[in-house]
């Protein structure tokens, strides 16, 4: 009955983007289309990937407030690096990733030595990211390089005109990757355990100062991750890009059915959170006549909803049970 | 070699200062394989403190700590498990979202290519309850169990963990007595496979039921140690708190006061499925006990009464008059005040200060706009300070940091300075040290000759006795019989509430 609870919200979820494909389906006639559903997958794939890290985060009972920021500077710094200093991209993603890794970890170390809450110490990351994206550069610059050519040609060619490109299978594989660890490893389980109690975990042997370390580690990595996607569907670098994502990741995360409060939620909600959120998108665009300010709205009172539901679900969760359900036998 | 006279775990000189106040003084400890050994004392006389120093989550100061033999030195709770000490504390300490199966083997999962095997670790994890007498499904989340359950996972976690001396700190607050007889089994099972068991409780019934040996601390000191057979229960009252416990004991002289007119009355009161109508009559300077297992709906009663529920049925008259009695701010309007069970949760603030906390309700009543003057506060807090002997006698000291039993009296504090006509009490001497017991004792006794009326929730039965004036037993939510005068005794409570075979052997405690 109550793993049946836990489901519920993502089912929920689940439900909602079905509903809400049915019913753009119906309003635009060439909408039910594999292609569509790839432009998606496409679109949304800088969000779903660090929406991934965000989950873990959440799950924990953490936040990160830096993840926007730090897309914004990887893209800033690639440009830079491929374009100025010539630094190949693949070594250049290596390094972005490894200075991602070693930020994620530093607010991850504050967070657990310092003893600081997470609001606070990835908020100052946020803005640390921001201003050195600006300090390396404030304009919009071009990356013209052959690898992002070839990549943004590389996609799997699929019927309909429609593409799997490699943002999309990438952020695939993040979730795939996601699941595996989040729901199959002992750090998953550690991640879980850390958002229900904290004194409970330690006490139980769990290192806990490395798992902090290690969550905000792979969030930072995500981001990171998800700036070079990003870098690669936009095929350029500005300080002001993906500014308040962190945002639409957490919403994404809720909305997937994860508790802000730590302890609960899944992976594969969250995935469908950032395609609700690309469908309201979608339809916005295949409408337009609308201002994409609709987007903000909609998701605004989608969050809403689900908080509400959320909170009823876990209220007849928590409603008192017979105590016949553990009866030891004497 | 016998169990018994191996020496599993020896202290000595076991020393713990904190800024400068001595909280352990030299105190040395053995327990023997295959002993339940209980450690008692009143609070603060360094029970916690010597558990946190065995187990390295405090650093002593000073002292040796030998687990077989060899000396060790944990300086974390980790260290120590590895070691083979484990200690269960009172809250559980597990994770409450995760299953019982992940809580059993969080850290050490059996896996395969780093993915963890989930049907082969809930394979064990039914394999190892089952050795506790427990078959629940372990894929469930821990948190859909109850605390006796969840305290069962807790011992199995530790004693899975390869512990030989098992420490448990308190694990029969919470549990109906029931759930006791089944810990006690298992400690019994655990114990006859040659584990150590360090048991700290406050209920003396527990102690000569199951332990083998006991030691008293008293003051941070070693104040005895001896089997169990050798301890009558005189005897180890008076190791505890270093005097005769007579005030606790002794026999109330039956005061025979004509049949006052009810300050309040209640007919047909009660709640469908929550307690069965009943009748209840509160009279001035009487004292009107509930008596019952827990889960009885001596809590529920209570609640009823001051309106913390609503009742669906029957009739409440105060001094005369019908009221309606559907919240406790109308109860609190009527002058009426209570002192509820979960002290910390629903009693307490613990951030504020005992004068704030004392004139809490009395604000409450006057409302936002007529605020107390600090003048006035002062003057209250330190009159009630005085009166009830709150220690430490310091107004501005956040609640927090008194004992149990003090807090306890500030809370009475509180209501006592709403100049209440009924005072409802639950369980007033849970969880604090049998000193304080004394203390409250006499405090319901003062109040009740002072014309108040009184209803007072209570498990331990040798205490109602000494109190009330009636008392109401109550069984499966319903009050089962009404006893007065010289019906009023221990056995007789004992009879009626295991009345009709009802089963279970009724304990005192």
């Amino acid at each position: 009955m109550t793993s049946l609870n836990r489901l519920m919200p993502v089912a929920a979820t689940t439900a909602v983007f079905l509903l809400g494909f049915l019913i753009c389906a119906l309003v635009f006639p060439n909408f039910a289309s594999l292609r569509v559903v790839m432009n998606l997958l496409t679109d949304n794939a800088f969000l779903g990937i660090v929406a991934v890290g965000m989950t873990f985060v959440i799950i924990s009972g953490g936040i990160d407030l830096s993840v926007g920021s730090v897309i914004g500077f990887t893209t800033v710094f690639l440009a830079l690096a491929i374009e100025r200093w010539g630094i190949p991209p693949l070594a250049a993603f290596a390094i972005i990733l490894l200075v991602a890794a070693a930020f994620g970890a530093a607010m991850g170390a504050i967070i657990q030595y310092v003893d600081l809450p997470p609001f606070i110490v990835t908020l100052a990351g946020m803005f640390l990211a921001r201003g050195a994206s600006f300090l390396l550069s404030t304009e919009s610059l071009p990356i013209n390089a052959d690898l992002y050519a070839h990549l943004s040609d590389l996609a799997f060619r699929l019927p309909g005109g429609a593409r799997l490109t490699v943002p999309a299978m990438i952020m695939l594989a993040v979730v795939l990757a996601g699941m595996v660890l989040l729901h199959l490893t002992r750090f998953g389980a550690n991640v879980y355990a850390l958002g229900g109690s904290r004194v409970s975990t330690a006490l139980m042997g769990v290192n806990v100062p490395r798992t902090t370390v290690l969550i905000y580690t792979l969030s930072a990595v995500l981001a990171g991750l998800s700036g070079i996607v990003f870098s690669l569907y936009t095929s350029s670098g500005y300080s002001l890009s993906a500014v308040g994502v962190e945002l639409d990741a957490i919403a994404a995360v809720v909305i997937g059915g994860t508790l802000l409060s730590g302890g609960y939620g899944f992976i594969f909600g969250t995935f469908v959170g950032v395609l609700i959120q690309g469908l309201i998108q979608t339809y916005i665009s295949f409408d337009g006549s609308l201002s994409s300010w609709w987007a903000k709205i909609a998701t605004g009172l989608l969050l809403f909803a689900f908080i509400a539901f959320q909170q009823i679900t876990l209220r007849m969760a928590r409603r008192p049970r017979a105590r016949a359900m553990g009866v030891v036998q004497p | 070699m016998t169990p018994n006279d191996t020496h599993l775990l020896e202290l000595r000189g076991f020393t713990k200062s904190f800024a400068g106040f001595p909280a352990l003084n030299g105190v040395d400890f053995t327990l023997r394989a295959g002993e339940i050994h209980a450690l008692l004392g009143e609070n603060g006389a360094g029970k916690s403190t010597l558990i946190k120093t065995m187990t390295g989550v405090v650093a002593r100061d000073a002292g040796t700590l030998t687990l077989a033999g060899e000396a060790i030195a944990p300086r974390s709770a980790e260290e120590a498990t590895r070691a083979g000490i484990a200690t269960v504390y009172q809250e559980v300490n597990l994770v409450p979202n995760l299953s019982v199966a992940q809580n059993l083997f969080l850290g050490r999962q059996p896996t395969r290519f780093g993915l963890v095997r989930e049907r082969e670790m809930r394979r064990r994890a039914r394999e190892l309850l089952a050795g506790f007498n427990l078959d629940i499904d372990v894929a469930a989340p821990l948190e859909s169990y109850s605390v006796a359950v969840q305290h069962m996972v807790a011992i199995a976690r530790a004693i899975d963990l390869s512990a030989r001396v098992l420490i448990l700190d308190e694990p029969t607050a919470s549990l109906d007595a029931h759930e006791v007889e089944n810990l006690f089994a298992v400690m019994r099972a655990l114990a006859a496979r040659g584990i150590g068991i360090v048991f700290v409780t406050h209920f003396l019934d527990q102690v000569y039921a199951v332990c083998d040996r006991i030691t008293v601390l008293r003051n941070g000191r070693l104040a005895g140690s001896a089997t169990t057979a050798e301890l009558p229960r005189l005897e180890l009252v008076r190791l505890m708190l270093g005097r005769e416990l007579s005030e606790a004991t002794a026999t109330r002289a039956p005061v025979d006061r004509a049949e006052a007119a009810p300050v309040a009355a209640f007919t047909g009161f009660g709640k469908a499925g929550y307690v069965a109508p009943f009748d209840l009559a509160l009279r001035p300077g009487h004292v009107v006990g509930l008596a019952g297992l827990l889960g009885s709906g001596r809590t529920e009663t209570a609640r009823l009464v001051f309106g913390a529920e609503r009742a669906d049925c029957g009739t409440a008259t105060v001094a005369g008059a019908p009221v309606g009695l559907a919240a406790p701010r109308e109860a609190l309007a009527l002058g009426f005040g209570y002192c509820p069970e979960e002290r910390k949760t629903e009693g307490i603030v613990a951030e504020l200060t005992v004068r704030e906390n004392i004139v809490l309700a009395l604000q409450a009543r006057r409302g936002v706009l007529k605020p107390l003057s600090r003048r006035e506060q002062d003057e209250i807090a330190r009159r009630f300070i005085r009166l009830l002997d709150i220690r430490p006698p310091d107004p501005e000291r956040p609640i927090g940091l008194l004992s149990g039993g003090n807090q306890q009296k500030a809370l009475l504090a509180r209501w006592l300075a709403t100049d209440p006509r009924v005072l409802i009490l639950d369980e007033p001497t849970r969880g604090i040290d049998v000193g304080a017991h004394a203390e409250i004792i006499r405090l319901i006794r003062a109040l009740c000759a002072e014309g108040m009326a009184l209803l007072v929730v209570s498990s331990e039965l040798e205490e109602i006795v000494t109190y009330a004036d009636e008392v109401i037993v109550l069984r499966d939510r319903a009050h089962v019989a009404r006893l007065t005068g010289e019906a009023i005794t221990v056995p007789g409570i004992l009879a009626a509430i295991a009345d009709e075979g009802a089963g279970a052997a009724p304990r005192a405690a």
